[in-house]
């Protein structure tokens, strides 16, 4: 049996991994899953054995990295999304507003969103670093902590700062590239009322992180199983569509970087992956 | 770049925030998977959300190389999940009523007949879905006279008009004007529940049966303010008058029950509209019996043209609409038929006074009234096909209920 953690950061994870499972059993695959309420148990218990693979966010592919390198086995990124690759964070502003480079939002207030949200909070404030402007230092941070523990899965944060930066309370927020659009169109920010500051460069997201420890036939078969999902067959079409991808790929650990640096900077995890943020209680 | 480019969309001014992935989704129908469209444009945010909206929707973007100048800012290569979602996707027969196909598909489900379906679509739990168990070539023009002959109840009647009879007659209308609002009960219910059973791709099916039970509602309304117009109480309802009602309430068989109800129960109505036309103390008894007449001969219409239909297809269809005739009459065997109240008080309306002769006129038009009934019933099921004398035979099994 091979057996997979989800987090389960909103009801529809029940669906997705429910019928995911009644997928892959038919096609002779004895799977199943686990959901957690939070990623940090879920890479610890990936770590422990207690699970072969999580579907990890991409911070919790970090600390999975740092932890095995310390206490277990290698881990390695099976499969992504094909969503999941070269994504942007995005510093945003209103259009009318006077700023036309980072650095003029010093002595200013960011908004972002939950301290453990790699789109909106750590990536975005490590460029913010990068580019010369210490966050807490050069600009205040104002940071929305919804959903935490579930790594910004739930969007609820990043809307939050949106809604800030449409009400003209904080004068840039950061947002993952979609959101940008997405909240557009659900009016949180007035449309073509904001304009991009500042865009990091592509990292990837999510990835299906397999533990070193699990049974190695049963990962080739998922893999397999998973990479044959063909976005023209009507019995899968709706799970690709629930999970949000046309195709799975390969996976990579190519795009981490960023947020590796992010991490570091911001002391959220030390290298040997234990959690070092102070106020951080998922 | 802009050489290998397949293709070029201009967005202007316009912002994903705005709709620019009208124009897009228009420009890539235009190549095929795998080219690439060149993509000009002046909103400032374009790139950022060209790259969101590929990715969203399975294309892949390249942005212009950095330093690059030019109109172009960046190309979008087409990518397979839109013509991926429609690959296997099939009309839902064609829109037109000659274009029903004979066993529309479960997965088409609500989809509009004509439409282009995608699969993988939940079913439809539509089991009456046989072009030739439910439809009639007389299905789309019966809809449309019933569409076009609806009345309102509030108006159509002249609720005003002077009524006052002697309290016994008042009490003999009242009586058949309970009847017939427990009769309409079961001519709404029957074709409701099997409009549900029928697959929507058989659409003027559904419009008829929905009309039907939305005629017999207005039914309902009137027979009950009629009843009630002078203040009085509803009359009797009669076990055996419900338990023959019941009977045409549990046949499942879509071309039994609409036998069954449409033409032998409603077809034995008309006759009974007609008479309390002829014969009713008051304009607006009259009237409400004309009115509920009209829609009934319509259902009556659908019920004969439909079985002609099936008649024509299935030569043991006969044979089952016998043997329903006659599962229903030994159901029956038992019960007391027609609710004797009903039988006084039409003799007492057709009789117009309280003299013995005039009794025994109302209760001599109340036989002409069951053998106008069996005449018509009989025309019926010589139109079905049935020879003179097994017609007779059926309509003299018909419940004593009337419907």
């Amino acid at each position: 049996m091979l057996l997979m953690g989800a987090v389960a950061y909103d009801p529809k994870v029940v669906t997705i991994w429910s019928r995911f499972r009644e997928w892959l059993t038919a096609r002779g695959l004895p799977f199943d899953f686990v959901l957690y309420s939070n990623y940090e148990r879920q890479v610890e218990d990936l770590i422990e054995g207690r699970v072969h693979l999580a579907w990890n966010s991409p911070l919790a592919w970090v600390r999975a990295r740092r932890l095995a390198g310390r206490r277990g086995p290698e881990v390695r990124p099976l499969l992504m999304r094909d969503t999941d690759r070269d994504l942007t964070s995005l510093i945003v502003v209103r259009d009318a507003s006077p700023y036309t480079s980072v650095a003029d939002l010093k002595g200013e207030t960011v908004a972002v969103g939950a301290l453990d949200s790699p789109q909106s909070a750590l990536i975005p404030l490590s460029y913010l670093r990068g580019q010369g402007v210490v966050p807490g230092e050069d600009v205040s941070v104002r940071r929305f902590d919804v959903g935490v523990g579930l790594h910004g899965d739930d969007i609820g944060g990043e809307r939050r700062a949106a809604a800030a930066l449409a009400a003209g309370e904080v004068a840039a927020a950061c947002l993952i590239d979609a959101n940008h659009l997405l909240f557009a169109r659900e009016n949180v920010l007035p449309p073509g009322g904001t304009r991009v500051l500042a865009q990091t460069a592509p990292y990837d997201h999510c990835n299906m992180t397999v533990a070193g420890s699990a049974p190695a036939a049963l990962v080739d078969r998922f893999a397999e199983l998973l990479l044959s999902m063909s976005f023209a067959d009507p019995e899968v079409r709706p799970l690709l569509e629930l999970e949000g991808l046309k195709a799975w790929v390969e996976g990579r650990d190519t795009g981490y970087d960023a947020l590796e640096a992010a991490v570091d900077e911001a002391g959220f995890y030390d290298a040997s992956g234990r959690i070092t943020a102070d106020d951080y209680t998922p | 770049m802009s050489d290998r480019a397949y293709a070029v969309v201009d967005l202007g001014a316009l912002g994903f925030e705005e709709g620019a992935h009208i124009l897009l989704n228009r420009a890539l129908a235009r190549i095929p998977p795998g080219a690439e469209l060149a993509v000009t444009g002046t909103d400032p945010a374009l790139e950022v959300h060209l790259a969101v909206w590929c990715r969203e929707a399975g294309h892949r973007w390249t942005p212009r190389e950095h330093g690059a100048t030019g109109p172009v800012r960046g190309r979008v290569t087409r990518g397979r999940a839109d013509a991926d979602r429609w690959a296997g996707a099939e009309r839902a027969g064609g829109p037109g009523p000659g274009e029903v196909v004979r066993r529309p598909s479960p997965s088409w489900g609500l989809a509009a007949r004509g439409a282009l379906v995608e699969p993988g679509g939940p079913g439809l739990a539509a089991d009456l879905d046989d072009r030739d168990i439910v439809w009639a070539d007389l299905a789309p023009k019966l809809y449309a006279h019933a569409a076009s002959a609806q009345w309102d109840p509030a108006t159509a009647v002249a609720w005003d008009s002077e009524v006052s009879l002697p309290d016994e007659v008042e009490k003999a209308v009242v009586q058949v004007m309970t009847y017939l609002v427990e009769n309409e009960q079961a001519a709404l219910v029957v074709p409701a529940r099997l409009l549900a059973r029928v697959h929507p791709h058989f659409r003027e099916v559904l419009q008829l049966l929905a009309v039907q039970a939305a005629d017999e509602a207005r039914h309902v309304e009137v027979f009950t303010r009629r009843a009630l117009l002078r203040g009085g109480e509803m009359g009797t309802s009669s076990a055996g008058g419900r338990s023959s009602l019941a009977s045409l309430l549990a046949e499942p068989d879509f071309s039994l029950a609409s036998f069954l109800l449409s033409v032998l129960g409603e077809g034995s109505f008309l006759s009974l509209l007609s008479f309390l036309d002829r014969h009713a103390p008051d304009p607006v008894t009259r009237q409400v019996a004309r009115l509920a007449r009209q829609d009934e001969a319509r259902h009556v219409a659908f019920g004969v043209a439909h079985l002609e239909h099936r008649a024509a297809l299935d030569p043991h269809l006969r044979s089952r609409l016998r043997a329903a005739v006659e599962r229903r009459h030994d159901a029956l065997r038992d019960t007391a038929g027609l609710n004797a109240d009903v039988f006084d008080a039409l003799v007492i309306l057709a009789a117009g006074a309280w003299t013995p002769q005039a009794i025994a006129e109302g209760h001599r038009r109340v036989r002409n009234l069951h053998a106008e009934m069996d005449e018509g019933r009989r025309r019926r099921l010589a139109r079905l096909g049935f020879p003179p004398d097994e017609a007779a035979e059926l309509s003299a099994l018909h419940t004593r209920n009337f419907m």
